[in-house]
C-alpha cells in the first residue's frame, strides 16, 4: 500500500506541475467548436448541395488569392464530390478567370506588351490561383502568402491543453469516433474568427481583460498579451496592415475578414430541383466552403467510408470463426 | 534447425521427387507445423505472427507505392497526392503503408515488453533477444527513412534534426554528417539516398528476422510460467493449436489497424506533413512519430547535445545487455514480487517519457523528463542487477502441464517453501 500511495503523490506532483506549465502559457487558449460535419464518423458522406455551395463561395471569393493546385477540374464531376456533370466541369474550367500560362506555336511566353500568354482551362487542368509565383503573391499581399487550399483541412490542427490524466479518455474518445474533423473545424473556427480587437485595462502591471461591449476609459486595444511572472504583461497592439481573428496564432493574421453576411448570393431553391434554401450568413458561407476544401482535400473520403464499413464487417465475422474454430481445436486441452 | 524429427509424408509422386532433392517442405512442416510449443501461451505470444505479418504488408504496400513514388524535393509532394487523388486504390495502398508504420511499432512494443515480463531475454535465448533488439534498431531507421519521403514539413525538419545528432560526435561529427546528407543541409539529394536505404533496409530486416526465428526454433520457445517444456503433455504441436490462436489474436489486431486505415488514418500523424517542405519556415514544434517520443524525450532531457545523443542511443543499446544486468534466474514476473512492481513501473515511465516527449522542452516538461530518464536507466543498471539478488521469488511450478491444472507454485503462499530457483 504504501508503493501505490507514493506513486499517487507522484502523479499528483506531475500534474501540478504541468498545470503551472499552462498557466505560464497564457491560459488565453482559444476553444474549438466541433462542428456537426455530415463527413464525419463512420456513415460520413458528402453534402453534394454544400459542395457546390462551397465551391461558388471558393470560386468568388477565396480564389481571388488562393490557388487550388492539386484538384483538377475534372474532379469536380467525379463520384463522392460536388456531383457536377461533365460538361459543367468543362464548364468551369473554360470560365475560369486564372488561365493556364503556355507558350503560344511561335515559342513566345509574353505577348509584345509583355503580358503572358496564357490559354483558357481545360478540364484536366489543375485550378489555378491568380499568382505566378511566391514572390508576386507576397507582393500583392503586403508580404504575407495566401497558402494553396488543395488540404488545407488536412494541413491544419487542434492543439488541444488538457492535463495529462485527461489525455488517454480524449485520445480513446476521438479514435473510436474517427475524429479526423479537426482542421475543417479550425478552419470554420478562422474564418468567423474575425472580431474587434479586445480591450484590456491595466492594473498594478497586469492587463485584464474587459467585457465584450464595454469600453472604460484608458483602455487598450491588444490583440494579444505576454505574461511572464514577476513581470508586467505586454500588450502587443494589432500592427499596420494585419487583422484581428480570435483563433489565429498570435492573433493577427494578414488576411482581412474574407466572409460577411450576403458575400455570395446562392441560387434560390426552385420547386423540384430538391435543393433546400440556406441563410446567407458568414457562418454559413464558412461551413459551405470549408465542407468543400474537405473534399478537395480528401477526395475519395466517401469510397474510403463505404469500403471501411464493408472491411469492418467482414473482419468481425472472420475473427468469431476464427475465435470458435479456435476454440474447439483447443476444447479438450486445458491450458 | 531443432532437434526434432519432421513427420512430413510427402503424398504425391512430384513431392517425393522433390523431397529426395531439396527438403524444403520436410523443413517447414518440421518448423511451423510439428513444431512443439509450450500449451499454456497466452495472447501475448501472438505479436510474433503479428509482426511477421506486417513485415509482409509494408514490403508488399510499399512496393507498390514506389511505383507511383518520385524521389525529387519538386515532385516528392505532388507524387503523394497523385496517389492519393489519381491512382487506383492509391488511397487505400498509402494509408496502408502510413497506419502500418504505426501498427508495426505498437505490435514490436507489445513484443518486446512480453519479453521483459516473462524474462524472454534470459539463458539460453540471449542471442535470440540480442537479435530481435537489431531488428527494432532497423526499424526505427527504417521508419526515420521513410517519414522524410512524403517531403512534407515534419519530413524535412525531422530529418535535419535527427542528422543533426551526429554532429554532436567530437571531431569528425561535421564530415560525417555532411557526408551523409550529401550536402549541408537536407536536399533532394538526401532524399534520393534516404529512398534508396528505406528500400534497402526491410529486406535486412526480414533476413534479421529469419535468424530470429531460426534461434527462436533452436531454443524453443518461453512461456507464461517461464520453465522449459520438460514432458510431452507441456506442450501442442504449432498447427492448429498455436496456428489458429495466432490467426484470431491476429484478425482482432487487423480490425484495430482497419479501423485506422479506413476511420482515422491521420489520427496518428501530425498536420504539418501535408504543407509542403519549406527549408526557409520551421514549423513551432518539431515532434517525431509518436513511436520515437520517448527517446526524444531522453534527448532533451539531457542538458548536453552530445550527453543527450548518447543518452538516446544507450536507451536502446542498454537492451542488448539485460540478459547479463539481470541477475535473476526466474524468468517470469508473475513469480518475482519485488521485480513486478518495478516491472510495471518501468512501462509506465516509458509511457510517460512518450507524453513528455510530444510537449514543448520547458518547466516542469523537462524536469519529469530528466526523473523519468533516471528511472529509465536505473531500471535497468541498478534495479534489474539487485532485485535478482535480494528477492526471494515464488515457489515455481514444477512443469507448465502443473501450472495449467493449478498445481504449483502460483496457489501456495509465497515464500512458504525454499524455491527451487532461489539461490
Amino acid at each position: 500500500m504504501k508503493r501505490i500511495s507514493v506513486i499517487t503523490a507522484a502523479l499528483l506532483a506531475f500534474s501540478a506541475g504541468t498545470a503551472s506549465v499552462q498557466a505560464a502559457g497564457g491560459g488565453d487558449a482559444p476553444q474549438y467548436a466541433r462542428v456537426p460535419w455530415t463527413f464525419a464518423g463512420f456513415r460520413g458522406h458528402f453534402d453534394q448541395a454544400q459542395l457546390q455551395r462551397g465551391f461558388q463561395v471558393y470560386k468568388e471569393v477565396c480564389s481571388s488569392c488562393h490557388s487550388l493546385k492539386r484538384v483538377n477540374f475534372r474532379n469536380l464531376a467525379e463520384t463522392g464530390g460536388p456531383g457536377y456533370s461533365e460538361d459543367q466541369a468543362k464548364a468551369a474550367a473554360a470560365e475560369w478567370l486564372h488561365q493556364i500560362p503556355e507558350p503560344n506555336a511561335e515559342g513566345q511566353i509574353a505577348d509584345r506588351k509583355g503580358n503572358i500568354i496564357t490559354r483558357p482551362a481545360r478540364a484536366s487542368d489543375p485550378i489555378l490561383g491568380p499568382y505566378m509565383n511566391e514572390a508576386q503573391a507576397r507582393a500583392a499581399n503586403n508580404g504575407a502568402l495566401p497558402p494553396d487550399l488543395s488540404v488545407i483541412t488536412k494541413a491544419r490542427g487542434i492543439e488541444v491543453e488538457k492535463p495529462f490524466y485527461r489525455v488517454p479518455d480524449m485520445m480513446l474518445r476521438d479514435i473510436f469516433t474517427g475524429y479526423q474533423e479537426a482542421g475543417a473545424d479550425y478552419l470554420h473556427a478562422l474564418l468567423t474568427g474575425y472580431k474587434p480587437v479586445p480591450l484590456y485595462t491595466e492594473q498594478g502591471g497586469k492587463l485584464i481583460r474587459v467585457a465584450d461591449g464595454q469600453k472604460p476609459p484608458g483602455a487598450k486595444a491588444c490583440a494579444s498579451v505576454e505574461r511572464q511572472d514577476g513581470k508586467n504583461d505586454i500588450c502587443n497592439p494589432l500592427q499596420s496592415g494585419m487583422n484581428y481573428n480570435s483563433h489565429y496564432s498570435g492573433h493577427q493574421i494578414g488576411m482581412a475578414a474574407p466572409l460577411s453576411d450576403g458575400v455570395v448570393k446562392y441560387a434560390k431553391p426552385k420547386q423540384g430541383d430538391g435543393l433546400t434554401a440556406v441563410p446567407e450568413t458568414a457562418d454559413q458561407h464558412a461551413r459551405d466552403v470549408t465542407a468543400f476544401l474537405a473534399w478537395a482535400a480528401d477526395p475519395k473520403l466517401e469510397e474510403r467510408k463505404r469500403m471501411g464499413m464493408l472491411v469492418m464487417f467482414y473482419l468481425a465475422g472472420l475473427a468469431l470463426l476464427l475465435y470458435f474454430a479456435k476454440k474447439r481445436v483447443w476444447s479438450k486441452i486445458p491450458h | 534447425m531443432s532437434n526434432h524429427e519432421s513427420s512430413y509424408q510427402p503424398q504425391s509422386r512430384a513431392a517425393k521427387w522433390m523431397d529426395e532433392r531439396l527438403p524444403v517442405a520436410r523443413m517447414m512442416h518440421a518448423q511451423f507445423v510439428d513444431f512443439q510449443t509450450p500449451r499454456n501461451l497466452n495472447y501475448m505470444w501472438t505479436f510474433g505472427g503479428i509482426l511477421m505479418f506486417m513485415l509482409v504488408i509494408m514490403i508488399v504496400s510499399g512496393l507498390v507505392l514506389s511505383m507511383h513514388y518520385q524521389a525529387s524535393d519538386q515532385l516528392a509532394f505532388q507524387a503523394i497526392e497523385g496517389i492519393r487523388r489519381d491512382v487506383n486504390y492509391g488511397w487505400l495502398l498509402r494509408n496502408i503503408h502510413m497506419v502500418g508504420a504505426s501498427m508495426f511499432f505498437l505490435a514490436v512494443y507489445i513484443h518486446m515488453a512480453r519479453g521483459l515480463y516473462y524474462g524472454s531475454y534470459k539463458a539460453p535465448r540471449e542471442v535470440l533477444w540480442i537479435l530481435g533488439v537489431i531488428i527494432y534498431l532497423l526499424m526505427m531507421a527504417t521508419a526515420f527513412l521513410g517519414y522524410t519521403l512524403p517531403w512534407g514539413q515534419m519530413s524535412f525538419w525531422g530529418a535535419t534534426v535527427i542528422t543533426n545528432f551526429f554532429t554532436a560526435i567530437p571531431f569528425v561529427g561535421e564530415g560525417i554528417t555532411k557526408w551523409l546528407l550529401g550536402g549541408y543541409g537536407v536536399t533532394t539529394v538526401t532524399l534520393n539516398r534516404f529512398f534508396s536505404l528505406h528500400y534497402l533496409l526491410p529486406f535486412v530486416i526480414a533476413g534479421v528476422v529469419v535468424l530470429h526465428i531460426w534461434a527462436l526454433h533452436h531454443v524453443g520457445q518461453n512461456n507464461p510460467a517461464g520453465i522449459e517444456i520438460k514432458s510431452k503433455s507441456d506442450s501442442v504441436p504449432m498447427a492448429p493449436f498455436a496456428v489458429m490462436k495466432d490467426l484470431f489474436g491476429l484478425a482482432v489486431f487487423v480490425m484495430i489497424y482497419a479501423w485506422f486505415v479506413f476511420y482515422a488514418p491521420d489520427y496518428l500523424g501530425h498536420a504539418d506533413n501535408y504543407v509542403e517542405a519549406n527549408p526557409l519556415v520551421t514549423p513551432p514544434h518539431i515532434v517525431p512519430e509518436w513511436y520515437f517520443l520517448p527517446f526524444y524525450a531522453i534527448l532533451r532531457a539531457i542538458p548536453s547535445k552530445l550527453g543527450g545523443v548518447v543518452a538516446m542511443f544507450g536507451a536502446i543499446v542498454v537492451l542488448c545487455f539485460v540478459p547479463w544486468l539481470d541477475t535473476s534466474r526466474v524468468r517470469s514476473a508473475k513469480y518475482r514480487p519485488l521485480f513486478k512492481p518495478f516491472l510495471l513501473m518501468f512501462f509506465f515511465t516509458v509511457v510517460a517519457l512518450g507524453y513528455l516527449g510530444g510537449k514543448p522542452a520547458e518547466g516542469a516538461y523537462v524536469v519529469w523528463s530528466r526523473v523519468f530518464t533516471f528511472y529509465y536507466f536505473a531500471f535497468f543498471l541498478v534495479l534489474m542487477p539487485i532485485l535478482g539478488i535480494i528477492e526471494t521469488p515464488k515457489l515455481l511450478p514444477k512443469s507448465i502441464t502443473d501450472a495449467v491444472l493449478g498445481k504449483g507454485g502460483a496457489a501456495l503462499p509465497t515464500g512458504a517453501a525454499a524455491a527451487p530457483e532461489k539461490r
